[in-house]
């Protein structure tokens, strides 16, 4: 076979399962390919190629004693270092996680492991996934595939970088208010956040337990389909979990019809504030759609101007009481025991100083004071309400439209360090991504092309009501595929060699 | 910090003439369930430190609880019990502060959406006037989980402070906890000690009839923190309140209230004021010490839990769970009583002495009432006294106790040999009849060494004999006296009065 590291997941499975190779050889390239590009873009922080080695043998062997292999089987993955894996380390990007090895699987990574699929390690991030570029890595930022001087997104810009890199043609992010769709915008890949509660949180490291979800990032829709397929569905370790079936993504993105399909514009994310490439890829993508029999409308959520607000008091809030528990009692960094003769709550204080990085600390600063007694109605209690408002937009928009879409990110990968300073103007990366959060719905991002003034990838996010998941897969493997037809090749394969 | 230990106090008679007591009672119930509050570890009491533990209930990074249904149908039957009404929908939140034995630096408990609110128990006290029912009202039920438990190292105190290093144990993390808090408790006046520990009592016995906990005080399954204030009269707006911890058995609840309003007292007599503070009970010294200070706006940052989903019970659920509560304790002892036939004031005494279960059960076991009565007030209750002890926890059985009193019944044993088989019980040699056996406790009951032991008691002390012989039936007793010594009290003193009135052929009617 050629290069296995330019299959998608699903080829990967079907040449995995026919034979044609072993699941070890496709590790093998992908940690080749890992060796020798990951010094620049710098996706992963931990790589397990023992674990993954011996994950793809055990696939091998079970092919060989003629077992029934799971869809995925032997496809590699990169897994972001916000899910637990036994033994593995765990950093979530912090210095205050450095060295501890979680005794226990998320339920996400059991799911993967029974699924066959072979897990290459540890993907960066943004610290406790508190960012939209990577560079609030503890461990150094991740580079964009496509140019290394720019972002790769955040705050899983590991993942998202790690399959557009060709290191892994699968890796699962998490998503609290955009952070696998706005990387997988800013790389020309697939990534998406699934209806809240579609995909469990245990062993997810939580940054805002109302709002994290994980999802898959992959290059294609189906792939993207093919593990979500895996990932979800109700687990009774997580009580925000949904005990209903998973809609079939595989199949909604197999069918990939949109003909007399209700598609709607927001008419609030977009116009001013978008870079005129991000809008002008968009246009046409919409343009396509229309072509390809759907119904395009514009409709209106009067409340999503509020939405970054509202997300910028809830998340600070909840993460404020989540990180709580690093403080150097039971697990992880522990500082400064023995200087002077420290009370715990020195050694707590001088722990937790030292392992936040400045984006950590400032938003569970915060949070605290958001949470604080006589200030809890006025933020905490507000944004809870904005957010009811912001439910209520989506309820209304899905009456007039079966999915919404909107660019995802305002702008295309911009260069390190351009915004570092500027938390404001970081943050807004997010305003197109956060209302889904918000109302606990799912999105999609796929890339829709390149932006004719910097030639770099151009993300649409295409929204769906809870529970509809499989809308975003239909939509998005339909447009996906119109694209591809114009394109002739895959957008990926037009960036440029590492 | 204070480190005073011996605050003035006033007399208690003057306290009461002149102060208006308010007391506010927060119970803390382990439940007895097989697993934790949001966790699978089990829970059972005594186990090497840190078995007891998984991700969750250690708040490892990425864990996440899940409800125990156990638990909410426990604080649900509470809740009926105590006369609550139940939320149709509520919530966890989260209280936020830091301490090394709170895995997650949160506890997760409830807040302003309890599970049971509004009710309500009557409890009886023996006053001055014969038998009163307070009725106290209860604000709220609501469920949490319990922290680990920090012990320190090296240091004198056993406190913090000064501690070389600290050990946390966190077996006892996520264990479900129910807490219980009165609403203000007033009107009691100088019956405030015996109401706090009425109400304690009878929660107890309300507990345990539900199956809910063990309610083991010393053992933790149950704490109370006793909230007193002072204020000159009632119609005066409450005072500042203390809240008293670490008080670990009904006498010292009694105890801690009385001291804690004499304290105060003599604090307000002075002209001074009280301090709102935790306060430290000493069984030992019967005295309060000042623990850290507590102002009401110590910031718990509380907000709804977002790991968890809200609880709401459905009503058919409540009904159900209404329908097969027990009978109420309260009720249950009016029947008791009336099956005894004994007065409110004897009743009242096998009430306070938390002695309703034992002795119940003892009569089940065969013993009459009185008999029921008369050990486990008398003989065991000195003893639980003694070992500061609940007469519960005591190593006998009422079915033991049945079986001694069967055995004086049928004159196999006096009292005196009774006694000294309890001990042999308490002191773990057996069963009764094994402690019988093992110690040859049998009362003499052949009249031939009885006899014996007559001719010498009387060969012994001739004039005495020549006494009795000349009708001073009443010298007798030091006859009988030598006649139980030489037999080491195995004897029927009754017997041997009898033979040996026969013997010297006197009557007793002289
Ligand atoms: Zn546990």
């Amino acid at each position: 076979m050629g290069d296995l590291t330019r299959l998608t997941a699903a080829e990967t499975a079907a040449a995995v399962a026919s034979g044609e190779t072993s699941a070890v050889e496709v590790a093998r390239a992908h940690l080749d390919r890992i060796a020798a590009v990951d010094d620049r873009v710098h996706a992963f922080l931990h790589v397990d190629a023992d674990g993954a080695l011996a994950a793809a043998a055990a696939v091998d062997d079970a092919r060989a004693a003629g077992r029934a292999l799971s869809p995925l089987a032997g496809v590699p993955l990169a897994l972001k270092d916000v899910l637990t894996q036994t033994g593995v380390p765990t950093t979530c990007g912090s210095r205050i996680l450095e060295g501890w090895r979680p005794p226990y699987d998320a339920t996400v990574t059991a799911r993967l492991k029974a699924a066959g699929v072979v897990i290459l390690g540890k993907t960066n991030m943004d610290e406790f996934a508190m960012g939209s570029s990577t560079e609030h890595s503890a461990y150094g930022p991740t580079h964009n595939p496509w140019d290394l001087d720019r972002i790769p997104g955040g705050s899983g810009g590991g993942s998202a970088a790690a399959v557009a890199a060709f290191e892994a043609p699968l890796a699962i992010g998490t998503d609290t208010g955009g952070s696998i769709r706005q990387p997988a915008a800013v790389t020309g890949t697939v990534g998406v956040k699934p209806t809240y509660g579609g995909v469990s949180r245990y062993g997810l490291v939580a940054l805002a337990s109302s709002l994290d979800q994980a999802g898959p990032c992959s290059r294609t829709v189906l792939d993207a389909a093919l593990l979500h397929a895996v990932i979800g569905g109700h687990d009774p370790m997580d009580s925000t979990s949904l005990d209903v079936p998973v809609p079939d993504v595989v199949a909604a993105a197999r069918r990939a019809d949109v003909r007399g399909l209700r598609i709607g514009v927001v008419r609030e994310l977009g116009g001013e504030g978008y870079q005129a490439g991000v809008r002008q890829r968009f246009d046409e993508a919409v343009e396509l759609l229309t072509g390809l029999g759907a119904e395009v409308v514009e409709v209106s959520a009067p409340h999503f101007p509020y939405a970054l607000a509202a997300y910028y008091l809830i998340l600070p809030s909840e993460c404020s009481s989540n990180l709580a528990k690093f403080d150097g009692v039971r697990f992880g960094l522990r500082v400064g025991e023995d200087v002077g003769d420290p009370s715990i709550e020195q050694v707590m204080g001088r722990t937790r100083a030292a392992g936040f990085g400045a984006e950590a600390t400032r938003r569970i600063m915060l949070g605290t004071y958001a949470l604080s007694a006589g200030y809890y109605d006025a933020y905490y209690g507000q944004a809870q309400k904005v957010r009811t408002l912001i439910q209520r937009d989506f309820a209304a928009a899905f009456e007039q439209a079966d999915v919404l879409i909107s660019p995802t990110a305002p702008t295309t990968a911009f260069r390190l360090g351009e915004k570092l300073d500027d938390p404001l103007a970081m943050y807004l990366n997010d305003v197109a991504t956060i209302p889904a959060n918000l109302a606990g719905t799912p999105g999609m991002s796929l890339p829709v092309g390149l932006a004719p003034e910097d030639g770099l990838p151009v993300g649409m996010q295409i929204m769906a009501p809870a529970m509809a998941d499989d809308r975003l897969y239909n939509v998005g493997a339909a447009l996906e595929a119109a694209l591809l037809d114009t394109w002739g090749r895959p957008i990926l394969e037009g960036a440029p060699a590492l | 910090m204070s480190t005073r230990t011996n605050d003035a106090v006033l007399p208690y008679d003057e306290v009461v003439a002149r102060f208006d007591p308010v007391l506010g009672l927060e119970v803390h119930v382990e439940l007895g369930t097989a697993t934790k509050m949001f966790c699978g570890c089990p829970t059972e009491f005594g186990a090497p430190p840190n078995t007891q533990v998984c991700p969750v209930c250690l708040g490892l990074p990425g864990s996440l609880p899940a409800v125990n249904e156990v638990a909410v149908e426990s604080a649900i039957r509470i809740g009926l019990a105590l006369n609550c009404s139940i939320a149709e929908w509520c919530r966890f939140a989260r209280k936020n502060y830091f301490y090394p034995d709170m895995p997650k630096n949160f506890q997760t408990s409830q807040y302003d959406e309890p599970i049971a609110f509004d009710g309500w128990l009557d409890v009886d006290v023996e006053t001055d006037e014969g038998m009163r029912t307070f009725r106290v009202g209860i604000e709220r039920a609501h469920m949490e989980e319990d922290t680990g438990k920090t012990s320190h190292q090296g240091g004198a105190t056993g406190r913090i402070h000064g501690a070389d290093y600290s050990l946390v144990d966190y077996n006892r993390a996520g264990i479900p906890l129910i807490e219980i808090v009165t609403k203000p408790v007033e009107g009691t006046g100088k019956y405030a000690p015996q109401v706090a520990k009425a109400y304690v009592a009878s929660l107890r016995e309300i507990l345990r009839g539900l199956g809910v906990s063990d309610v083991k005080m010393e053992q933790g399954s149950l704490r109370c923190d006793a909230n007193v204030s002072l204020r000159p009269s009632p119609d005066a707006p409450l005072g500042t309140r203390t809240e008293t911890k670490n008080v670990n058995s009904l006498r010292s609840i009694e105890r801690a209230v009385r001291y804690e309003m004499t304290r105060q007292a003599a604090i307000l007599d002075a002209g001074g004021r009280v301090t709102q503070e935790t306060r430290h009970w000493h069984e030992d010294t019967g005295i309060t010490t000042s623990g850290r200070e507590k102002s009401d706006a110590e910031d718990y940052r509380y907000f709804p839990e977002p790991d968890l989903v809200p609880i709401a019970p459905s009503r058919e659920w409540v009904e159900r769970l209404r329908a097969s509560l027990p009978e109420n304790p309260h009720v249950h002892r009016a029947r008791l009583q009336a099956g005894w036939g004994i007065s409110d004031f004897d009743m009242a005494s096998v009430v306070n002495a938390g002695a309703v279960e034992v002795v119940e059960a003892t009569i089940a076991a065969g013993a009459d009432q009185a008999a029921a009565r008369k050990w486990w007030l008398g003989e065991l209750l000195r003893i639980a006294n003694e070992r500061g002890a609940e007469l519960e926890d005591l190593p006998i059985t009422p079915v033991e106790v049945a079986r001694v009193e069967a055995l004086v019944a049928d004159g196999a044993l006096n009292d005196k040999l009774a006694r000294q088989v309890i001990e042999g019980v308490l002191a773990g040699e057996g069963d009764p009849d094994q402690v019988v056996a093992a110690r040859g406790l049998a009362v003499v009951s052949d009249d031939g060494p009885l006899l014996a032991a007559i001719d010498d008691a009387l060969g012994a002390q001739p004039d005495v004999a020549e006494k009795i012989r000349g009708g001073k039936v009443a010298a007798a007793g030091a006859i009988v006296g030598a006649v139980m010594k030489a037999t080491r009290g195995q004897a029927d003193a009754a017997r041997v009065r009898e033979l040996l009135l026969e013997r010297l052929g006197v009557s007793d009617q002289a």
